[in-house]
């Protein structure tokens, strides 16, 4: 399996290191909804086909990338910077920039 | 020249001698053959005993698919089993030796198994071994009882206990096309591409290029065809853009075209070159592939079909053209289909007088009649071999009359008197990666074979893997294939010309004669064709529970020569056609893979170490060195006649007494730095880092996600946004990533940013009432008394003109620095220390002084922070801020983490004086012969030379309020038993009045 980082370009899967499903929401830090949390941190989705991941390029740039993964196939639709833009919205409010 | 060995012909050498054993026994043979050739060359029939009757067993095949001749290859004090001979080239020196026989190869005592045939049929173990319902041999019990007996009489060679001191690596290639196998299609497939200009990989699992071509005795372009291979394999040599890999297979087809690969480098030589591994892993990422993997050829089964000189027709006729070696005087063949002609010709012409082709079809054509009467041999069509005679080796056959559109035998036996008996029950396409690649694969009623599926990677297929079994068909579509693969069009050039016998790619449905006696279906694991009907009448129809039951190709050759006859039997049973039937995936991989070679460089002298900076000293100064993880720790500091108790009393004893020093540079170092940082802090520890000033440190405790304890560790402030963080050496990555990951994916927003600087920093820990002193005399640019650096203050100083950076904090509870400099100074500090610390009696320490000192203090390290444990547990929850969430805040007070009965963390003496154990469990009442309801069990031991007891650190249930009760330890593995009492984890000094002076 490859995955095409957006830093490295395609590299082998031995590289990266899986975290987790990308469907998860993370309740606000301070919510006591406890139903919430326990979907976050144990409910999985498990689908036969397109399935959204959070994967690390560990032995790389070691950035968080999602990932669309056919289960079935393994076949990559798509692969974005976790961070999306953030960052460089981020750096950009500093230097007073819209 | 030995016996069974022709004047001329084949490829070995010989002029060239190499001398053998076989189970002790002297054996010569020549350069190019295999353990198998050379043995049959030398007259030896018998190979090994069976798996499971200990009949005797020949070889069958001349291949990868060899099923009987099992052997054992020693190598100094490494033993590797299961090796088929077949695939042993012989060098001078080579020891192997038979498998299943005792006491000897030719007397083996368990044959009498044989007389109990019917008893040992499919699920005998199942049915027999399920013990009575009651006693002490209740149920599983007999079974486990019975069963050391049944190893020891049933299975294969034995694995050895020696380590394996081979070398192994690991090897990544790519390609624009990988031909995977290099008979004539492969050949001509692998030059079609090179010459497109494609970068090209051709695999070969023999150790020569040219398959089938070099044993056919067929003519290619007027040469014989083993010289045109040889031609074309050298013409390949010269390819830059071409990489040969003989004794190479090719044993995984994963998805993405990535393709696993076992080179078997110097398994042929009597000792590896210089630098040479033993086997080398390939991964290849091809973008094409063609596979040219050819077709494997099938028994027939019958009674007595597994008699020592039975043998597959193509087999016998390569042993003869690529060996020189006959495999009989007088032959006899047993057929369903054309190609055995071709074979009994060969032989024929090699010197064996072919007394019969026995042929289960009754209408034969002229051209088959044509080669019959060539070869001097009594055609007998419409007839079967219905039994074999002779002992550990063949002495006649018999045959009767054969109707084959019902299976019925007719009119009397007659037997006829050979030496060898050559089957041949049609081929099967070696189609094992293209199912391995994805599709299912068809059945095709013409071949009596499964064909390769429409391929579902990028691959294309070529020769008599796709049913073609015809050279000339091989050569075309070798060579459309590898022109396909390269992306090339076709020119209408001439392709070599074939010259081969005439012959029906087409069989007889005919895969069983059903006569009295054991007929074998899966050689290696002794599955009969009754055992398949036993399974079927017992309701096991479905051909996965089929396998299982029977274990039909289960063994290490994975059925290739017996599945498909599994199947047709079981197909009749069923009353159904065989593609209802069904097969089985084919999965990795296609012939035993090397552990060795998978974990390659992780293991032996390619395994990565990590060295602290001071590791070279620690060595030259008499430190036994321990490895945690890839880490390399001293243990102790042993002096001569010391075992490793008096040594690390000595050292904790002396730290507690005077000073200590310990190299701590493999603890976790993230610099976590930007103006968010204090906030990112407060998120991921439990206790508060904003309000930490600058120039102190706080211990601190991470949760995961799920409320658990996960790591703890000082962090230091060295500036506003500036923060040093420490973790425990084990888990320095997993906290690195758990950090990446919330900045990354869940708080983006945070201007923070975290960077590994564990390499960049050399630490050592000084501790015990003079260290202060020894630091004073040692450190220019700082003071270091109690207002300068206060408990966990940080200075900032030089130590031998080199600057460090100092933080007072305590593992080991005494008054305690530790003192940071840059990695490349770290020797050069430690020995700057060492001088200081001389006037007062400093003492380095190694990992078990710190463990001890730290048990006596009670701290928790990951044997306690073992990802059952919450932080309440560890009695750690005064660190959880109640004033600000974090991460696991809302998870951790969850019903099942705060109930009582949960394992609380406490230490334990032992009342008896005698040492405890790690893991050993800890009970109320003592019952060593039935021990049972464990209350917890000790995660840390030593013996604390300042209480003078041995002690230990345990999780016990609802172990606060246990404190000052007995308890007993049960630990019947080690048959250690003993009264123990129950108290605080903080043994020494509770208040803490040492380290904070």
């Amino acid at each position: 399996m490859l995955i095409t980082c957006p830093y490295c370009g395609p590299r082998d899967v031995i590289e990266f290191t899986y975290q987790g499903d990308g469907n998860r929401e993370r309740p606000q830090p301070a919510s006591q909804n406890l139903d919430a949390w326990n979907a976050y941190v144990y409910d999985r989705l498990n689908p036969a086909g397109d399935h959204n991941e959070i994967w690390q390029h560990s032995g790389g740039c070691r950035a968080h990338l999602r990932v669309v993964r056919n289960t079935l196939t393994h076949e990559i639709s798509s692969v974005a910077f976790a961070r999306g833009d953030h960052k460089v919205a981020a750096r950009h409010k500093a230097e007073g920039k819209t | 020249m030995s016996p069974r060995r022709t004047d001329a012909g084949g490829r070995v050498d010989r002029l060239r001698t190499i001398r053998f054993t076989f189970d002790g026994a002297p054996y010569t043979g020549h350069a190019g053959d295999t353990l198998a050739s050379a043995l049959l060359a030398n007259g030896v029939t018998l190979f090994g005993r069976s798996f499971k009757y200990h009949r005797p067993r020949g070889v069958l095949t001349a291949g990868v698919e060899e099923p009987n001749a099992l052997v054992t290859v020693l190598r100094g004090e490494v033993r590797e089993p299961n090796i088929a001979a077949t695939m042993v080239e012989i060098y001078d020196g080579l020891t192997a030796v038979s498998q299943n026989r005792f006491p000897s190869l030719a007397w083996d005592i368990n044959a009498a198994n044989q007389l109990g045939g019917k008893l040992l049929s499919a699920g005998f173990y199942y049915k027999t071994f399920m013990g009575p319902a009651i006693g002490p041999l209740k149920s599983t019990r007999f079974w486990m009882f019975c069963e050391h007996f049944i190893r020891r009489a049933a299975g294969l060679g034995r694995a050895g206990t020696a380590a394996d001191t081979a070398r192994y690596e690991r090897m990544n290639a790519f390609c624009d096309v990988l031909v995977v196998g290099s008979g004539p299609a492969g050949l001509m497939a692998a030059r079609a591409a090179a010459d497109q200009g494609a970068r090209v990989i051709l695999s070969e699992l023999e150790p020569h290029f040219g398959g089938s071509a070099n044993w056919s005795g067929e003519t290619i372009d007027g040469m014989p065809a083993a010289d045109w291979a040889a031609r074309a394999a050298g013409q390949l040599e010269g390819y830059d853009n071409v990489r040969l890999l003989p004794r190479t297979t090719v044993w995984g087809y994963y998805d993405g075209n990535t393709l696993a690969a076992l080179e078997r480098v110097t398994d042929h030589k009597e000792r590896p070159g210089k630098g040479e591994p033993r086997h080398r892993y390939w991964i290849i990422r091809a973008k094409s592939v063609v596979l040219a993997t050819g077709s494997f050829e099938r028994p027939l089964v019958f009674p007595g079909n597994d008699r020592p000189g039975v043998m597959l027709a193509h087999a016998a006729e390569r042993y003869a053209n690529e060996y020189g070696v006959l495999a009989g005087n007088r032959i006899a063949l047993f057929t369903n289909n054309d190609s055995a002609y071709r074979s009994a010709l060969a032989l024929k012409k090699a010197g064996a007088a072919i007394v019969a082709i026995v042929d289960v079809r009754t209408e034969l054509s002229s051209e088959m009649r044509e080669l019959a009467d060539e070869a001097e041999a009594k055609s007998l069509s419409g007839h079967a071999v219905v039994a074999t005679e002779g002992g550990k080796a063949l002495s006649g056959i018999k045959v009767q009359r054969f109707d084959m559109t019902n299976g019925a035998l007719a009119g009397e036996a007659r037997s006829i008197q050979a030496d060898c008996l050559l089957m041949s029950g049609g081929w099967s396409p070696t189609i094992h990666l293209a199912s391995q690649a994805g599709a299912k694969a068809e059945w095709n009623a013409a071949r009596q074979a499964f064909l390769p599926p429409k391929p579902t990677q990028q691959w294309i297929g070529a020769g008599a893997f796709t049913g073609s079994f015809s050279t000339a068909e091989a050569i075309a579509e070798g060579r459309a294939a590898g022109l396909s693969a390269a992306g090339g069009t076709g020119t209408p050039t001439a392709l070599p010309v074939v010259e081969a016998a005439p012959g029906d790619p087409d069989p007889a449905p005919v895969f069983e004669i059903k006569a009295d006696g054991k007929s074998f279906v899966d050689f290696q694991h002794d599955v009969t064709a009754e055992d398949v009907r036993l399974a079927h009448r017992e309701g096991f129809i479905s051909v996965e529970h089929l396998k299982r039951y029977t274990t039909l190709g289960m063994a290490t050759d994975q059925g290739k020569s017996s599945n498909i006859l599994g199947l047709a039997i079981m197909a009749e049973a069923l009353g159904k056609p065989i593609p209802e039937v069904g097969t089985t995936r084919f999965r990795p991989p296609f012939s035993a893979v090397s552990i060795g070679s998978l974990a390659a460089e992780r293991f032996g002298d390619l395994r990565p170490e990590r060295l602290t900076p001071m590791h070279d000293w620690h060595v030259a100064n008499g430190a036994t060195m321990y490895s945690a993880g890839l880490w390399y720790r001293p243990m102790i500091y042993g002096h001569a006649g010391e075992t490793i108790e008096q040594a690390y009393v000595r050292e904790a004893k002396a730290t507690r007494e005077s000073a200590g020093i310990v190299d701590v540079s493999t603890l976790g170092k993230i610099a976590v730095q930007g103006p968010d940082a204090a906030e990112f802090l407060d998120r991921v520890y439990t206790n508060m880092f904003s309000t930490l000033a600058v120039g102190k440190a706080r211990y601190g405790l991470m949760l995961r996600e799920d409320g658990l304890a996960f790591d703890d560790g000082t962090t230091w402030r060295l500036g506003q946004q500036d923060f040093l963080m420490t973790t425990t050496t084990a888990n320095a990555g997993k906290v690195m990533q758990h950090l990446e990951y919330f900045l990354d994916v869940v708080w983006p927003e945070l201007r923070v940013h975290v960077t590994s600087v564990t390499d960049e920093w050399a630490g050592a820990a000084i501790g015990g009432p003079k260290a202060r002193a020894i630091l004073a005399a040692c450190v220019t640019g700082t003071a270091v008394d109690n207002a300068a650096l206060p408990f966990m203050g940080i200075v900032h100083g030089k130590i031998s003109g080199v600057p460090v950076m100092i933080c007072r904090l305590s593992f080991s509870g005494e008054m305690a620095f530790e003192v940071y400099s840059g990695a490349g100074y770290g020797t050069h500090v430690w020995e700057a220390l060492i001088e200081a610390g001389k006037p007062f009696g400093l003492v380095t320490y190694g990992l078990e002084a710190l463990g001890t000192m730290r048990i006596e203090k009670g701290h928790v390290t990951g044997a306690e922070i073992d990802g059952r444990t919450t932080a309440r547990d560890l009695h750690l929850d005064w660190m959880l801020s109640k004033k600000k969430p974090f991460i696991g805040s809302a998870m951790m007070d969850r019903e099942g983490l705060i109930a009582p009965g949960r394992l609380e963390l406490v230490g334990l003496i032992s009342l008896d004086n005698q040492p405890l154990n790690g893991g050993a469990h800890i009970v109320e009442d003592l019952d060593e012969a039935n021990p049972h309801d464990s209350i917890g069990h000790i995660t840390a031991c030593c013996y604390s030379p300042a209480l003078g007891k041995y002690i230990a650190l345990a999780l016990v249930k609802d172990g606060m309020a246990r404190r000052g009760t007995r308890a007993h330890i049960s630990d019947p593995l080690r048959n250690r038993f003993g009264p123990v009492e129950i108290v605080s984890n903080h043994f020494f000094d509770p208040d803490g009045s040492r380290m904070h002076g």
